[in-house]
């Protein structure tokens, strides 16, 4: 386990947004260490997505405050939150189905020579980066929309890893896979933690849960219902707190 | 051709000779519809349809439709559309036409025919379609208003705007310097034409050779080298073939004679010259040129893509798709003021009903071209096509003699066909879900 004193990567604190007058998100705090991942629980509605997405610049917050490394940051849109190297993955996949996989992967942040688009290197780096991850991948020259959904899944994964990401955002990367693919984004996910980055995984599964995530942050109709050691808690603590919204008494 | 192994990943699977030569079958469908009309009308009138003195009258009255079918096409993929192009087109053209014979002069004391007052007239004519077309960006992008409304709206008030600029009455325009826009007044003669054709022909060449370079570079996969000469031979063959049947278009006589004189000079006996290149058709294929540059190799084409494909994707990437939103209309009322120049050259006059209807013919270009309405789909060179493609065939009925009413539901009925054949070739090859 990371050492909780030093600084975290990122800080959210006592973040609330209301749609029309639901408290979407109410008062909440979590945070995320380098080289760690956090899941993110809860039922659908919960306020998981809703409160990630004030940090990857999708919603703007209606109050509280988002710090990467100690410092305070405002993140009102997604191209903020590139700067700041926080890159995310949605659950619906953002990607233009019309474009192929290197305009994808670049898409915001092409590669650009004599003030043209270089699709020739962008390709070559394309095929790089999914060599790493996905050595089976070969349709590089066709829409991303005739790609199965582990192919498609790839490409957004290559994304965020291409970039340098320093703060990565999952949410549910595995919903659409098969047993295969689910395995290969549990390698990769090992494998990014390895290098320092800080995930937030928003997940369903309770065994990826206990099998990938370091902590695990629930939520419940919009608030936190308390943060916990995946290690120190046994899955039912873990189903308990998203069905009751009670926090095991053991758990710090 | 043959089928050789399902399946077989390591040796490469024979191609049909399209998919060698990397020719989108769409192209090919529009190819083929548009020798199809070409064949028809030059049999039933026994030649003179592909005479070059059609052929330049086509390729002259296409312009304007064309051009703005290039900005249609863009609106069109970023899941827009455009309903008051046409009322665009008058409005820059009434502005232009009051500049140039009114304002201008009276407001400058500038003399008739004087260079300046065309320039100045391009300009304000220019930024008025563009600021018209910026501010239905405007409303479309960053007030959520829906731009089929806007534009319907703008249908309306642009069109009568133009009534009241110009107080409902015709403007004659007689500048030389306009003329030159128009067609048959603005021609580059045999030798220029000639000359631009083989640099034209030497550039597409180049373009071809420096694309397989570079992928040569990053070790892709190319064409092989047979198929690249075929495809530089036909590019090269269809440049050479234009230039050539256009430079054998002569002009009349008694137009020469006034053009010598015109100058104080007799003509030499036996004097003659060609047509050669219509400076307007030049103008269309150069904004067919950067229009398709910017939607393939630049980052303003590959957003518009994006957002058509999908908006939300392209949001999240950091695109500024309202930005956008206004740029593509900005670029599309630009396109509408550079084709009402080009149409008030060729008719010599504004007159209140210029362009009226364009935007229907525009569309139906556009569409015949392989822009999808869903949007995330369209070429230019597709929108350029079909325009030319309803062009010619309501050139053909027109001098086979069939009836206006008749040639107006044809034109219907092909666009609808068009439409329809797409959809049932892109079923049967599975590609729609």
């Amino acid at each position: 386990m990371t050492g909780k004193t030093q600084t975290p990567l990122v800080e959210l604190r006592d973040i609330s947004i209301a749609f029309g007058g639901i408290k979407a998100v109410d008062h909440v705090s979590i945070d995320l260490h380098p080289g760690e991942v956090v899941g993110l629980l809860g039922h659908n509605g919960a306020g998981k997505s809703t409160l990630i997405k004030c940090l990857s610049g999708a919603y703007r917050k209606d109050s509280g405050q988002i710090l990467i490394n100690g410092q305070p940051v405002e993140i009102n849109n997604p191209r903020d939150a590139r700067a700041q190297n926080i890159e995310t993955i949605y659950q619906t996949l953002a990607l233009a189905d019309n474009l192929d996989a290197s305009s994808n992967l670049f898409l915001g942040r092409e590669l650009i020579a004599n003030g043209l688009v270089d699709d020739a290197k962008m390709e070559a780096e394309t095929r790089k980066i999914m060599g790493r991850l996905n050595p089976n991948f070969r349709k590089f020259n066709v829409p991303v929309s005739a790609l199965s959904g582990g192919q498609r899944q790839s490409v957004a994964i290559a994304r965020a890893v291409y970039f340098n990401a320093k703060i990565l955002i999952m949410d549910e990367p595995t919903a659409a896979l098969g047993p295969h693919e689910t395995q290969m984004v549990a390698e990769l996910i090992q494998e990014l933690k390895a290098q320092g980055l800080g995930i937030f995984l928003i997940e369903h599964d309770i065994h990826n849960v206990m099998k990938l995530c370091d902590r695990a942050s629930v939520m419940k109709n919009g608030r936190l219902v308390g943060t916990v050691d995946v290690n120190e808690v046994t899955d039912d603590d873990i189903l308990g707190m998203i069905i009751l919204g009670k926090k095991p008494a053991k758990a710090a | 051709m043959s089928d050789t192994g399902q399946g077989v990943q390591t040796a490469a699977p024979r191609r049909s000779l399209f998919e060698t030569l990397e020719i989108d079958a769409r192209l090919l469908g529009m190819l083929a519809a548009f020798a199809a009309v070409a064949i028809v009308f030059t049999i039933w009138t026994g030649g003179t349809f592909v005479g070059p003195r059609n052929v330049f009258n086509i390729a002259v009255q296409t312009v304007p439709v064309a051009i703005m079918a290039c900005g249609m096409v863009f609106v069109i993929v970023a899941r827009h559309i455009d309903l008051s192009v046409g009322s665009v087109l008058a409005m820059s053209s009434a502005v232009m036409a009051m500049s140039q014979a009114y304002w201008l002069p009276s407001l400058f004391g500038l003399a008739y025919g004087s260079p300046v007052i065309l320039v100045l007239t391009m300009l304000i004519g220019f930024a008025v379609g563009t600021a018209i077309g910026a501010l239905t960006g405007w409303l479309v992008g960053y007030q959520g208003i829906p731009s089929f409304i806007v534009t319907l709206g703008g249908l309306f008030v642009w069109r009568n705007l133009n009534w009241f600029t110009t107080n409902g009455q015709s403007v004659s325009l007689t500048d030389p310097n306009l003329l030159m826009f128009g067609g048959t007044e603005g021609v580059l003669g045999a030798t220029a034409s000639w000359i631009l054709g083989l640099v034209a022909s030497a550039v597409a060449v180049l373009a071809i050779l420096s694309s397989r370079r570079n992928k040569l570079r990053h070790g892709f996969t190319v064409k092989p080298v047979w198929a690249e000469g075929v495809m530089m031979a036909l590019i090269v063959g269809v440049i050479l073939f234009f230039v050539g049947w256009l430079s054998r278009y002569p002009i009349p006589e008694a137009k020469l004679k006034r053009m010598f004189e015109a100058r104080g000079e007799t003509m030499p006996e036996g004097y003659t010259a060609m047509h050669g290149l219509p400076i307007s058709v030049l103008i269309l294929i150069l904004v067919a040129v950067v229009m398709t540059l910017v939607a393939r190799k630049m980052r303003f084409g590959r957003y518009i893509f994006a957002t058509g494909g999908n908006p939300d994707a392209a949001e999240l990437s950091g695109i500024n798709t309202r930005l956008l939103t206004v740029k593509i209309f900005a670029l599309m009322g630009f396109l509408c003021a550079l084709a009402g120049l080009i149409a008030q050259a060729r008719l010599q006059s504004h007159g209140n009903d210029i362009g009226m209807l364009e935007e229907l013919r525009v569309i139906a270009a556009t569409v015949i071209g392989g822009t999808a309405l869903a949007g995330g789909v369209g070429t230019i060179y597709g929108a350029v096509l079909g325009a030319l493609i309803m062009q010619s065939l309501q050139s053909g009925m027109a001098m086979v003699g069939v009836d206006t009413p008749f040639q107006n539901i044809i034109v219907g009925l092909v666009l609808v066909l068009a439409v329809w054949v797409d959809i049932l070739y892109r079923k049967r090859l599975g590609l729609t879900k």
